[in-house]
């Protein structure tokens, strides 16, 4: 029996659609950038546990500043690096809600160090989401903390040189080092499967809010294919290769 | 014996063109079209749509939320 197109496309076969909490707003992200991957999935995921009115979003500075644009639940948009000391305030007031932040490696591991490393290690019952695209996407592609040794960006256009820039720095194992945090973990979100897995993490770190545990971490090894110059499909092929050794997938901590 | 055909709608004005999901599909059901879409993007489209499975891989890596999935089995022919 021949089925043709038309007979496929019917409500009763639907298997994937838009979360409904997404906005009509289009996203201004640059063709490709995870940025748009990760908010579609937090959507997601706040839509699936039914957490719309119980959840509260934090913001950054970096190109997903408009994030609050874009899915449909309360907001608070964080001065540039201080979205776990506003998570903090936020959670610390309204306990019951769901609290997460959203930030950069600019936001989260240069500006807003201090900020990240005290929020873990006082363990606060909040999620933090960390896009780790190895540069300061929004202003121009500078170089950042996380910036791979040997790696091009803008104010290091001959690529990072430790001796003169330091070296790179993996916020991800350190944060897993403090008492305060619970779920430490790093994923992508370049292929179907390591967006399931995110997925995943995500849910989780959710869901570790009911128990007040501790702070839930999560990092994406993310690509900016406009400030590393290349074409979506090959900034995510360039990570696996460059980005992946340094930044190896997988949890690190989970009690 | 019974198998899975599958079919995608994209939303053409919203897509980039990024191409993410022409690469994710195992299939190669997806291509770019000549044409640009009013934003100037290169959109998405079924250029083989018998061999969609309705995995929805696609739709798992697109940034801007485009790919609408749908999937059904069908009764092979003995
Ligand atoms: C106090 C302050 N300092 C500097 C800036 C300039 N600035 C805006 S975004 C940004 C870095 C963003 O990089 P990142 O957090 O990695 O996010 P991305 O854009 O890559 O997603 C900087 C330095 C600012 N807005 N405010
Ligand atoms: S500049 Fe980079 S991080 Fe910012 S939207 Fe474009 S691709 Fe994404
Ligand atoms: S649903 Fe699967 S088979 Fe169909 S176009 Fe998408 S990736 Fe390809
Ligand atoms: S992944 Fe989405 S935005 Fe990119 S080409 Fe495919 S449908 Fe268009």
């Amino acid at each position: 029996m021949e089925v043709s197109i038309k007979d496929i496309i019917k409500p009763e076969n639907l298997v994937y659609q838009k979360s409904s909490l997404l906005t009509e707003k289009p996203m201004h992200y640059c063709p490709g950038c995870t940025h748009g991957v990760v908010n579609r999935l937090i959507a997601e995921v706040i839509e699936e546990l039914g957490l719309q009115q119980e959840t509260i979003g934090v913001t950054p500075v970096g190109c997903s500043v408009l994030l609050y644009n874009y899915i449909d639940i309360d907001w608070q948009e964080a001065a540039h690096g201080r979205a776990p000391a506003l998570g903090t305030a936020i959670k610390r007031l309204l306990p019951e809600k769901y609290v997460f932040t959203y930030q950069g490696d600019g936001d989260l591991a240069a500006i807003g160090t201090a900020e990240t490393i005290h929020a873990c290690n006082r363990g606060e019952n909040i999620l933090m989401v960390f896009i780790n695209n190895g540069i300061y996407g929004m202003t121009g592609g500078q170089m950042a903390p996380t910036t791979l040794e040997g790696m091009a960006a803008s104010t290091c256009p001959f690529g990072r040189d430790p001796e003169r820039d330091g070296n790179p720095l993996s916020m991800t194992e350190i944060v897993a080092t403090l008492p305060g945090t619970r779920y430490v973990t790093r994923q992508a979100a370049h292929t179907a499967g390591a967006v399931r897995k995110l997925k995943k993490a995500l849910i989780k770190g959710f869901n570790n809010q009911k128990e007040n545990k501790g702070t839930s971490f999560i990092e994406v090894v993310s690509t900016c294919n406009s400030g590393w110059k290349m074409t979506p499909v090959q900034a995510n092929e360039w990570m696996v290769e460059n980005m992946f050794p340094f930044y190896p997938l997988g949890d690190i901590k989970d009690k | 014996m019974a198998k899975m055909k599958g079919a995608i709608v994209v939303d053409m004005v919203s897509c980039k063109g990024c191409s993410l999901c022409v690469e994710a599909c195992p299939t190669q059901v997806i291509g770019l079209a000549d044409e640009v879409n009013a934003k100037g993007y290169n959109y998405a489209y079924m250029v083989n749509p018998e061999a969609c499975t309705g995995c929805s891989n696609c739709a798992m890596v697109c940034p801007d939320s485009c790919i609408t999935v749908y999937r059904m089995r069908v009764a092979e022919p003995a």
